[in-house]
């Protein structure tokens, strides 16, 4: 007898039929698991939702209802018309989960976007077996491997130094939820004063408040007309490059902060003066790794080059086909961050 | 207790990632300053080679490496292709493949510093005597040793260089930076070929002004393309006007005996042009002359495909010594009885320039460019107007006052091109030449479409060579539609590339437009007549003109 598949692509999204719900779906549907806050992953407009509980107060913010927001912790069994859901911790950014669904005996794990590296702002990644995988892909490619970020760290912190005796502000690029966190989490404090935007302003005091310890960092626009910024470092999204915003600072050297700054080429386009290789996604070896030790059989691909590791695991003997989701993963512009319109 | 020498191109790569990481000038010559600062002469020596662009022969084939470093990586070959898809880089994907993640080598390690050319002498020119299974395992080894960067570094050298926003120029400043040796004398010192050994580089740093090597030529002074108004440089009174020929630019250069003919690009054409070195014998000793070589046929240049066929053929023989005669066309006076005067004003070596090429009136493969002078911009217009007939390309304009400056200066010299507009045209009338081709039919009237109907548009009889005119001179014969005196109509079937300088209205013309110098660029054998330009195209050209 074949067996009916757990999870299956609909026009609304990825959907669970025995159980009546959806995740990460990009149309509104009354019930939504949601991976994660970031804005491909969690849309406005569902009837209820179901997170962990460490990105309840984030999810809230960013579609707005929070008494629709059912938030479960780490390693919970929600059971909902026979079907187990469980959310394990996927360490992307602060409450971000993957979706374990098991019914009679059968599992499958969504992983929603995840990372193996060290992250002092979130649950780190936990593994779990499964029957079906469906993964990102978002830098799937082996060109991608992470260096350790306490070592990006370090370079961040060496460059603010060398900025700060130059007499420049450091203006440091990255998301607002997630990414500008993790970067806060990496600098050193004693250096100098630290400011962030105030689009991740809200974000990261949420950090703090849901228990997550970060050094502080001030609004700029709220400091008194004439301060000098020299010496300081700014955190801000991308999309404050060449802002008025921007122009306060005075003589400034920008950076960002992410996956692609590993491309020579991607890197040099930008319009930064430095790259930092420092991602939420996780790398190739990782993603090869994970999918080894789930023990699936089957692996679905979604996000970036979907197709490329699906042939790969192909080769390799696995079942896999790529899933066409609108998923953008780690958008090279300010793309995360746009909240799409309400379909 | 015994120390891991792990080969490394530490110093060479914080080079390449300072200059990497900026893209503002000051901050790429500080970083180059610094490197020479403190770097040992076998290693700065090779990064002046590399950065000016100097490459290794190539030893090892691109798709071999390519192979095994997906066989290393462990990587199948349309996955290195799908990685190679997203860098753009072969040498870059392989340092991403292979020198990636958390295990690659720490700078940290205990190592002993190789300078760059100890590095490329002992690890990469050796390959190029290696059979591939040698090269394959010594890079295999390499892969493991370096740094991701250095890996990408190493390969870019494998494969023939990199670029990263240096020019000689930047290089030549910051070594001045460094070592407090006046630019030009840099600049000097780095023309023509030499080897990147530190006994070079301790003569190229030498303080000491020194006499000046036999064969070395000075750097060029390059123009700069004049693209609006001329009258916003100044006044034409400031300047010499010369033509501005289509031919070698070269630097002739007798020093202690030793004739050398520099090209523009820095390759010694000695061998090429054996007539010019015989002229350049018969001057004194001790000169150095900007000039072009131009193919010349008793009065009036020969076009550069003549030239072609004599550049890059050594030892010439008799018949295309004859077929193809060149001269020398003396521009500017560099160096006179071993005196660098490049610090006179230009006027002042014109004068000595003229006086010397006066003295050798006699030397027929010699001649001094014409020097000419005009009151006001209009007259300058004028003449440039003429260069198509006189076979040059337009005009070089130079500042009277101006010092002989290496580089592309700006304010010094420009050059005033005439620049061709070009349409595609069908031949609609023919009429017969003069002279020796009277009996051929060479002189061309070109036609575009307005509608189903054919314009003339132009009339040009030059731009072919001989063959192409006796297969059009047959084809008319065939072709002829009607007569009416010596001029043919003939089927509107070949197209051409006419080329001309300039378009204007006129009412005088039936297309309503008149064109100036117009002339044959090329025969379009791929294009049928339909597919030639129509009116409206031609009329379109002349929005842009203003
Ligand atoms: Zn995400
Ligand atoms: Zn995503």
């Amino acid at each position: 007898m074949a067996k009916v598949d757990l999870l299956q692509l609909r026009p609304e999204g990825l959907y669970c039929e025995i159980g009546d719900f959806y995740i990460d779906p990009w149309r509104k549907v009354h019930r939504a698991v949601v991976t994660h806050a970031h804005s491909d992953h969690a849309r406005w407009g569902m009837g209820r939702y179901l997170c962990a509980e460490e990105g309840r107060d984030l999810l809230a913010a960013r579609v707005g209802t929070a008494s629709l927001i059912q938030g479960v912790a780490f390693g919970e069994v929600v059971h909902h018309r026979g079907v187990q859901v469980t959310l394990l911790p996927a360490g992307h950014i602060r409450g971000s989960a993957q979706v374990k669904v098991e019914y009679q005996g059968e599992i499958w794990i969504v992983t929603g976007d995840y990372k193996l590296q060290n992250d002092a702002t979130c649950t780190p990644f936990e593994l779990g077996r499964c029957h079906c995988l469906i993964t990102e892909t978002t830098f799937g490619l082996p060109i991608y491997r992470w260096r350790a970020p306490e070592a990006i760290g370090h370079e961040i912190n060496a460059w603010w130094r060398a900025n700060q005796s130059e007499g420049r502000t450091s203006v440091l690029l990255g998301y607002a939820l997630g990414k500008t966190q993790r970067l806060l989490s990496l600098l050193d404090p004693s250096i100098g004063p630290i400011y962030e935007h105030g689009s991740s302003a809200k974000l990261t005091e949420i950090y703090r408040a849901t228990g997550c310890a970060l050094p502080p960092a001030k609004n700029p626009t709220q400091e008194p007309k004439g301060t000098d910024f020299a010496g300081s470092m700014v955190l801000a999204p991308p999309s404050a490059v060449g802002s008025s915003w921007l122009r306060r600072f005075g003589d400034v050297r920008t950076a960002q902060a992410s996956g692609w700054m590993q491309i020579r080429g991607i890197r040099r386009r930008g319009a930064v003066d430095r790259g930092f290789v420092l991602s939420d996604h996780v790398d190739w070896p990782s993603l090869l790794s994970v999918i080894r030790e789930s023990g699936a059989e089957r692996v679905l691909t979604t996000h970036g080059y979907a197709a490329i590791v699906s042939r790969y695991l192909v080769e390799m003997g696995l079942d896999s086909t790529p899933l066409e989701t609108p998923f953008t993963g780690e958008a090279n512009a300010e793309e995360e961050e746009v909240e799409p319109a309400p379909v | 207790m015994q120390r891991r020498r792990r080969w490394n191109l530490r110093r060479f790569s914080q080079l390449f990632s300072a200059l990497d990481a900026t893209n503002k000038t000051q901050e790429k010559v500080a970083a180059m300053a610094d490197y020479f600062r403190s770097s040992p002469a076998e290693e700065a020596i090779w990064a002046v080679a590399f950065l000016c662009g100097q490459k290794l022969p190539s030893m090892v084939s691109r798709t071999k490496i390519r192979e095994w470093a997906g066989e290393t990586a462990g990587v199948p070959d349309w996955l290195f292709e799908a990685c190679y898809d997203a860098v753009g880089d072969q040498s870059e994907t392989i340092s991403l493949l292979l020198g990636g993640g958390e295990s690659s080598p720490r700078s940290g390690a205990q190592t002993d510093e190789v300078h760059l050319g100890e590095w490329v002498e002992s690890r990469l020119l050796p390959l190029a005597d290696d059979g591939e299974q040698d090269q394959k395992r010594k890079l295999q080894q390499l892969w493991t040793q370096l740094t991701p960067q250095e890996i990408f570094l190493m390969h870019k050298l494998l494969g023939g260089g990199f670029r990263v926003g240096v020019s000689q120029d930047l290089v030549v400043r910051a070594l001045g930076e460094a070592t407090g040796v006046p630019v030009p004398i840099l600049a000097h010192r780095l023309m023509g070929k030499w080897k990147p050994t530190p006994e070079f580089f301790a003569q190229l740093i030498s303080p000491d002004a020194g006499a000046t090597h036999d064969r070395q030529p000075y750097p060029f002074c390059l123009a700069h393309p004049i693209s609006e108004d001329p009258a916003s440089i100044g006044p034409a009174s400031d300047y010499l006007f010369e033509w501005k020929w289509d031919g070698i630019r070269c630097q002739a250069i007798r020093r202690n005996g030793i004739l050398s003919l520099w090209s523009r690009g820095e390759e010694l054409v000695n061998e090429a042009f054996p007539e010019v070195l015989r002229t350049l014998e018969a001057l004194p000793d001790g000169i150095t002359l900007d000039a072009e070589i131009l193919a010349w046929d008793g009065e009036r240049p020969m076009p550069f495909t003549s030239l072609q066929r004599r550049l890059g053929r050594k030892n010439p023989g008799k018949k295309l010594l004859s077929e193809v005669p060149v001269v020398l066309v003396a521009y500017d006076l560099l160096e006179f009885e071993g005196q660098d005067l490049r610090e006179l004003e230009l006027d002042r070596r014109r004068e000595l320039l003229r006086r010397l090429t006066e003295a050798h009136r006699d030397l027929r493969g010699l001649r001094i460019s014409e020097g000419m002078q005009f009151a006001e911009w209009p007259e300058a217009e004028a003449a440039r107007s003429r260069a198509r007939e006189m076979g040059a390309e337009g005009l070089m304009i130079k500042g009277r006052s101006s010092l002989y400056q290496g580089g592309r200066k700006r304010g010094i010299w420009w050059k005033w091109k005439l620049d061709p507009f070009t349409i595609d045209a069908v031949l609609l009338y023919a009429q017969r030449g003069t002279g020796r081709r009277a009996s051929l039919y060479t002189d061309y009237t070109f036609a575009v479409w307005r509608g189903e109907e054919l314009l003339p548009i132009a009339k040009a009889y030059s731009g072919l060579n001989d063959e192409e005119i006796a297969e059009v001179d047959a084809f008319i014969r065939k072709n002829t539609l009607e007569s009416f005196g010596p001029v043919r109509s003939v089927k509107p079937e070949l197209v051409f590339e006419i080329a001309f300088e300039s378009i204007q209205l006129s009412s005088r013309h039936k297309s309503g437009i008149a064109v100036r110098f117009p002339r044959i660029a090329r025969w379009r054998r791929d294009k049928s007549a339909t597919e030639a330009d129509t009116l409206d195209a031609v009329k379109a050209l002349l929005a842009t003109l203003r």
